[in-house]
C-alpha cells in the first residue's frame, strides 16, 4: 500500500531510531574495560581487569539475589490479582466497573516518589518492619496493572463462544479454566509477567523508600554512582544481566507472537 | 436421562465422577448458582490489597498536605490550614518548578510520539515476521540495562568533553553546549521512555484490520487521505496510551534531573524529595506539592480515559 | 548489734527507689556502666565507604559482631532511614553535624558513657564535645573523622590561585562554577558576609536572624546564574571537573584526591575568609537492640590505628591525636596533608556543620529554622 519511498524513508528512520535507543548500551558496555574509575572520554587504558572482582563482589551478589526474589514474589502477586481483576471486570457487570482500570493504573501513573513516601508513611504508621515483603508490597502494587492490562486484552480477543462450547461438551469450571480459557491467556501471562519482572528488577525510587537494611541491585547501584569509586564495576554488571536476559526475552517474544487474526499474515 | 433441562442445568455441575471430582463440584455450586459470588471472589484480592494498602496510604499521605509542622519540636501538627497550598501558587520559584516539569513532560511526550509513530508502523505494518522479532527484542532489550546507568552513560556523552563534542570537534563542527541543560534532560528523558511509547503506538497499528484499509482503497481515498482518516484515528488511542507513561514519568522524576540537569532543573520531584525528607522533614508541604502532579495526572487520565486510550494499553 | 534507727531505714529506701528506675529502664535515665557481651549483629547506616571491608572484616572477626551495612547519600536519607518502621531497626548511625541535632531532639538517638570508650580520651579536645552533638552537657555520639569544604579549582584553566571565596561569587568565571546541592551551604555564603558585610552582625553562620538570612539567600540568588551545576555527588564533582565543564567550586579533600588520582590539574586552598567543615558522629539508635556490639565498634572505629585507616582510605581527617603518625606509616605526608596534627585552634576556627534551630540560645528564639533553610534554598536554586 505504502509507496517505495515511504518505506525507504521508514526503513532508514527505523534503523536510526535503533542506534538511538542502543547507542548508551554501547558505552556502557565500552566503560566495563575502562581502566579510569572516573568516566572520561576517551577510553585511554583498556582491561579486563574489572570483570572478576564484580562478579565476586559479597554486596552486589546480594543486591542482584534479592532483586530476583523481590522482582519473583511481585511478579507472582501480580499475576493472581492481576488476572482475577481481568476475570471479574471482562465477566461481571458491576457498580464501578470503568474506574477499576483507572485505580489499578494509578501506581504507573502517579510519580513513583509519591507512590514511595505514601508506603513509606504507612509502614511507618504501623511500625512494620522494612524487609524484602515491603518492597514486594510496593513493586506488586504497580505491576499489578501489567498483567492486568495483557490479560484484559487477551479475554476482549478470544471469543466467549469457546467457553460456552466446553461448558456445552459437559465440562466444568475448572476443567473449562485449565483446558480453554488457561491455555488462551498463557502467553498474555509471560509477556505481562516478564514486564512486570523487568520493571520491578530495574525499579529504584519506590525501592529507595521501601527497603529495608538489604539492597536490591539498583540501590546498589545507585550507591556506586554515588561514591564514583567503583563505576567500571556497574558497567560489568549491567553488561552481564544484557547478556543473560537476550535469551529469556527471545523466548518470550518467540512465545508471545500474535496471529493477527483480523490482519492478512 | 430423565430429567427435565432448564437453562439453570445447562450451565450446572454434572453428576457423577470420581469422588474428588463430585466434592469440588459439589463446593463449586453455589458459585454457578450465584454468579455474583464468583464476581466477589475475584475481585475481592485485588480491590483489597488496593484499597486497603496503597489508596490508604495515598489519602494519609494527602490529608497531611493539609497540616503543618511545629519550627520548635519539628513535629506535624494536625491543624487544618491551606497555608502549604498557597505557598505553592503565590511562590514564583515553586510556579517556575511546576511550570518547566509540565512543560518538559509534554515536549518529551510529544518527541517521544513522533519517534515511535514511524518506527511502530514499520514494524507493525511493513516489516516480515522474522524483522519483526528482532525490532521487539532491540526495543525490549534496553528496559533489562538499569535505568540509572543509561542515564549516567548520557553525561559521558552531552559532558564538555564528551562523546559529542568529541565527535562533532573531529567533524570539524563547534561544540554542542548541551551538557547539564534542560536541552539534556529533555533528550535523556525522550531516549528513556521511548520503548514505553513504542509498544502501545505499535499494538494499536498492529490491530488495525487489513480489510479497512483495502475498503478505503477501493472506495477511491488515496493513501495519505487513508493514513490521515482510518490509520491515525485508530492509532491515536495507542498513542495516549503510551503519552500517560511518558507524561507521567517525566512529571514525577528526580534522579534524571539530579544527573544530567543543570543549576536551572529543579524538577517538582527534586522539591517533593527535598523538602519531605529527614531532618527538615515537611511532609505536609511535600504532600501538598506532590499533589500538583497527583491532579495534572488525574485530569489527564479522565480525558486519556474518555478517548479509548484504556483500551490500548 | 546495732540499732537499726529510723533514719538508716528511710535513707536505704530512698536510695532503693532511685536505683530503681536506672537500672530498670536502662536506655532512657542512666548509662550502661559496662560493656557486656556482644550480641553477634549490629546494622549501621553510613556513608558510602564508611564501612568499608577493610575495617569491618577485622572488626567481625575481633569481636563476632555481624556488620550489616546500609549507605545514605545524604543527611536528610539517614534521618528518615533512622525513623523508618518504629525507629529500632538500624542501631547506629553516622550523622553529619548537619542532621545530629534533628536526631537528637527527635529523640531518635540515645546519650553515650565516653567513659567505656579508650579512644575518646585521645581525641582533640574540640571534637571530645563538639556542639553538633553533645547537648546539656550529654555526649550522643562519638566524634568520627570531618573534613573541610574546601576551594578547589583546576591549575590549568585559572593559571592565579584564588584566595578568597569572593571568586565563586564574582561573575569572573560565570558558566565554569559549581557548589554543593545542600541547603547547609547557605552557611558558607553568611560567613562570607560575615567577613565582607560586618554590619549585619553575623557571628555563627548557623544562627541566622531574618535579616542575615535575607541578605544570604539573595546572595545566593546572585550567585544561580554563575553556577553549571549543583553537584549533589562527590562523584557528581568528579566528573564536571574531568570533563572540563568546571574549573572552579566548592568540594572536598575526597574528591580532590580522586582527581589528581586521575591525572586532573586540580589543587584546593582554604580562603582567607575560612571555611565551613563537616563533623561526622556515630550516633547510637535511642531503640537499639545490640547496644553491646555498638559500643564495641565504638572502641574500635575510635582506636588510632583505624582512624588512620579510614581517614587515608576514604580521604578525611581523624577525631583521634594518635591517629597522626600511623596515616604517615600507611601512606607518606597524609597526616599533614589532611591536617590530622594542627593545633586546637586550627580546628576551633573550622565552622563545623550544625542543624540550625529556632531556639538558638540568642534568647530571642528568633534563628532561622532548618526547615525554612531547605524551602529558601530549593526555592532559590530553581
Amino acid at each position: 500500500m505504502e509507496t517505495r519511498a515511504t518505506r525507504l524513508g521508514l526503513r532508514v528512520w527505523t534503523f536510526l531510531v535503533i542506534l538511538f535507543l542502543h547507542l548508551p548500551i554501547v558505552i556502557i558496555i565500552l566503560y566495563a574495560f575502562n581502566a579510569q574509575t572516573a568516566q572520561g572520554w576517551p577510553i585511554t587504558n583498556w582491561t579486563t581487569k574489572w570483570f572478576s572482582p564484580t562478579l565476586h563482589d559479597g554486596e552486589m551478589q546480594q543486591a542482584l539475589w534479592l532483586s530476583l526474589k523481590a522482582g519473583l514474589g511481585a511478579t507472582v502477586i501480580a499475576l493472581l490479582l492481576g488476572s482475577a481483576a481481568a476475570f471479574a471486570v471482562h465477566r461481571f457487570r458491576f457498580f464501578g466497573r470503568e474506574a477499576i482500570s483507572f485505580l489499578l493504573v494509578l501506581p504507573l501513573a502517579l510519580p513513583g516518589i509519591i507512590t514511595g513516601m505514601a508506603l513509606n508513611s504507612f509502614f511507618t504508621f504501623w511500625k512494620a518492619n522494612f524487609s524484602l515483603w515491603t518492597i514486594v508490597v510496593g513493586h506488586a502494587t504497580f505491576c499489578i496493572v501489567i498483567v492486568y492490562n495483557n490479560v484484559i486484552a487477551r479475554l476482549r480477543r478470544t471469543p466467549t463462544s469457546l467457553t460456552e462450547a466446553s461448558m456445552d461438551l459437559g465440562a466444568d469450571g475448572w476443567q473449562t479454566f485449565r483446558f480453554v480459557t488457561f491455555p488462551a491467556i498463557s502467553t498474555a501471562l509471560i509477556s505481562g509477567g516478564l514486564l512486570a519482572f523487568a520493571l520491578s528488577f530495574d525499579e529504584v525510587i519506590v525501592t529507595t523508600f521501601t527497603a529495608g537494611v538489604q539492597n536490591t541491585l539498583p540501590i546498589w547501584i545507585f550507591g556506586n554512582i554515588r561514591i564514583g569509586q567503583q563505576l567500571p564495576e556497574v558497567n560489568v554488571i549491567v553488561f552481564v544481566i544484557l547478556l543473560v536476559t537476550i535469551i529469556p526475552v527471545t523466548v518470550a517474544q518467540r512465545l508471545t507472537r500474535e496471529s493477527g487474526i483480523l490482519r492478512n499474515e | 436421562m430423565g430429567q427435565r433441562l432448564d437453562s439453570g442445568d445447562l450451565l450446572a455441575p454434572r453428576r457423577g465422577g470420581p469422588s474428588f471430582t463430585r466434592a469440588r463440584r459439589r463446593l463449586a455450586r453455589p458459585l454457578w448458582r450465584l454468579p455474583w459470588l464468583r464476581g466477589i471472589a475475584l475481585l475481592l484480592p485485588p480491590m483489597a490489597w488496593f484499597l486497603l494498602l496503597y489508596v490508604a496510604a495515598l489519602a494519609v499521605l494527602f490529608v497531611s498536605a493539609f497540616w503543618s509542622v511545629d519550627v520548635f519540636t519539628t513535629k506535624v501538627v494536625h491543624t487544618w490550614s491551606l497555608d502549604n497550598f498557597r505557598e505553592i501558587v503565590t511562590s514564583s520559584a515553586w510556579r517556575r518548578v511546576i511550570t518547566r516539569t509540565v512543560v518538559i513532560a509534554f515536549l518529551v511526550t510529544l518527541t517521544d510520539a513522533v519517534i515511535a509513530f514511524p518506527f511502530a508502523y514499520y514494524m507493525a505494518r511493513i516489516a516480515s515476521g522474522r524483522t519483526r522479532a528482532l525490532l521487539f527484542v532491540l526495543v525490549l532489550l534496553p528496559l533489562w540495562s538499569s535505568y540509572l546507568v543509561r542515564v549516567y552513560a548520557w553525561k559521558v556523552i552531552l559532558a564538555q568533553d564528551g562523546i559529542l563534542n568529541w565527535s562533532l570537534q573531529k567533524a570539524g563542527l563547534p561544540a554542542a553546549n548541551i551538557g547539564y541543560t534542560n536541552t539534556a534532560m529533555w533528550l535523556v528523558f525522550s531516549y528513556i521512555w521511548l520503548p514505553f511509547m513504542i509498544l502501545p503506538v505499535y499494538a494499536a497499528l498492529e490491530r488495525i484490520p487489513d480489510s479497512y484499509i483495502e475498503a478505503s482503497r477501493d472506495l477511491g481515498a488515496r493513501s495519505f487521505k487513508t493514513f490521515r482518516t482510518i490509520i491515525v484515528p485508530l492509532a491515536l488511542p495507542g498513542v495516549i496510551a503510551g503519552s500517560i507513561f511518558t507524561f507521567s514519568l517525566t512529571l514525577g522524576d528526580y534522579i534524571t534531573p539530579t544527573l544530567v540537569g543543570g543549576a536551572s532543573s529543579t524538577f517538582i520531584g527534586n522539591v517533593v524529595y527535598n523538602t519531605g525528607l529527614g531532618a527538615a522533614g515537611n511532609l505536609p508541604f511535600a504532600a501538598a506539592f506532590a499533589s500538583v502532579p497527583l491532579v495534572v495526572m488525574a485530569i489527564y487520565l479522565i480525558l486519556a480515559r474518555r478517548s479509548g486510550a484504556f483500551e490500548a494499553l | 548489734m546495732s540499732k537499726i534507727r529510723k533514719a538508716h531505714v528511710l535513707v536505704a529506701l530512698l536510695a532503693a527507689a532511685l536505683c530503681v528506675p536506672a537500672s530498670g529502664a536502662g536506655k532512657t535515665s542512666g548509662l550502661p556502666t559496662k560493656i557486656g557481651k556482644g550480641e553477634g549483629k549490629l546494622t549501621m547506616i553510613g556513608w558510602e565507604g564508611y564501612l568499608d571491608a577493610k575495617w569491618v572484616k577485622p572488626f567481625e572477626k575481633q569481636t563476632g559482631c555481624k556488620v550489616q551495612a546500609k549507605y545514605a547519600g545524604s543527611s536528610d536519607e539517614m534521618v528518615t532511614l533512622m525513623r523508618t518502621g518504629g525507629g529500632g531497626q538500624y542501631d547506629m548511625v553516622s550523622a553529619s553535624g548537619d542532621a545530629s541535632l534533628r536526631l537528637i531532639y527527635g529523640k531518635d538517638v540515645q546519650p553515650v558513657n565516653t567513659k567505656l570508650v579508650p579512644g575518646w580520651s585521645q581525641f582533640f579536645k574540640a571534637f571530645q564535645g563538639p556542639p553538633n552533638n553533645t547537648v546539656g552537657g550529654q555526649h550522643y555520639g562519638i566524634s568520627l573523622q570531618w573534613g573541610p569544604n574546601t576551594l578547589m579549582y583546576n591549575t590549568k584553566k585559572i593559571k592565579k590561585a584564588p584566595t578568597s571565596w569572593g571568586d565563586i561569587y564574582s561573575s569572573k568565571y560565570k558558566g565554569r562554577i559549581t557548589v554543593p546541592n545542600n541547603p547547609i551551604q547557605i552557611a558558607d555564603v553568611a560567613l562570607y558576609l560575615s567577613k565582607t558585610q560586618p554590619s549585619l552582625g553575623i557571628k555563627d553562620p548557623y544562627e541566622l536572624n531574618k535579616k542575615q538570612f535575607d541578605a544570604a539567600i539573595a546572595l545566593v540568588k546572585k550567585q544561580k546564574p554563575l553556577i553549571k551545576k549543583y553537584w549533589g555527588l562527590s562523584s557528581d564533582e568528579v566528573s564536571l571537573f574531568k570533563n572540563g565543564d568546571t574549573w572552579l567550586g566548592a568540594s572536598w579533600p575526597v574528591t580532590t584526591g580522586t582527581l589528581q588520582a586521575a591525572k586532573v590539574p586540580v589543587k584546593e586552598i582554604i580562603p582567607k575568609e575560612g571555611a565551613t567543615g563537616w563533623l561526622d558522629t556515630w550516633m547510637l539508635s535511642s531503640k537499639t537492640k545490640h547496644p553491646n556490639c555498638a559500643y564495641k565498634w565504638y572502641g574500635y572505629i575510635s582506636s588510632p590505628k583505624v582512624q588512620a585507616l579510614q581517614a587515608v582510605t576514604w580521604g578525611e581527617t581523624p577525631a583521634n591525636k594518635l591517629a597522626c603518625k600511623e596515616m604517615d606509616k600507611l601512606s607518606k605526608g597524609s597526616c599533614a596533608a589532611y591536617h590530622a596534627n594542627a593545633p586546637e585552634s586550627y580546628y576551633r576556627s573550622i565552622k563545623f556543620w550544625k542543624t540550625p534551630i529556632a531556639d538558638c540560645g540568642n534568647g530571642k528564639k528568633d534563628c532561622t529554622d532548618y526547615t525554612k533553610w531547605v524551602s529558601a534554598w530549593t526555592q532559590a536554586t530553581s
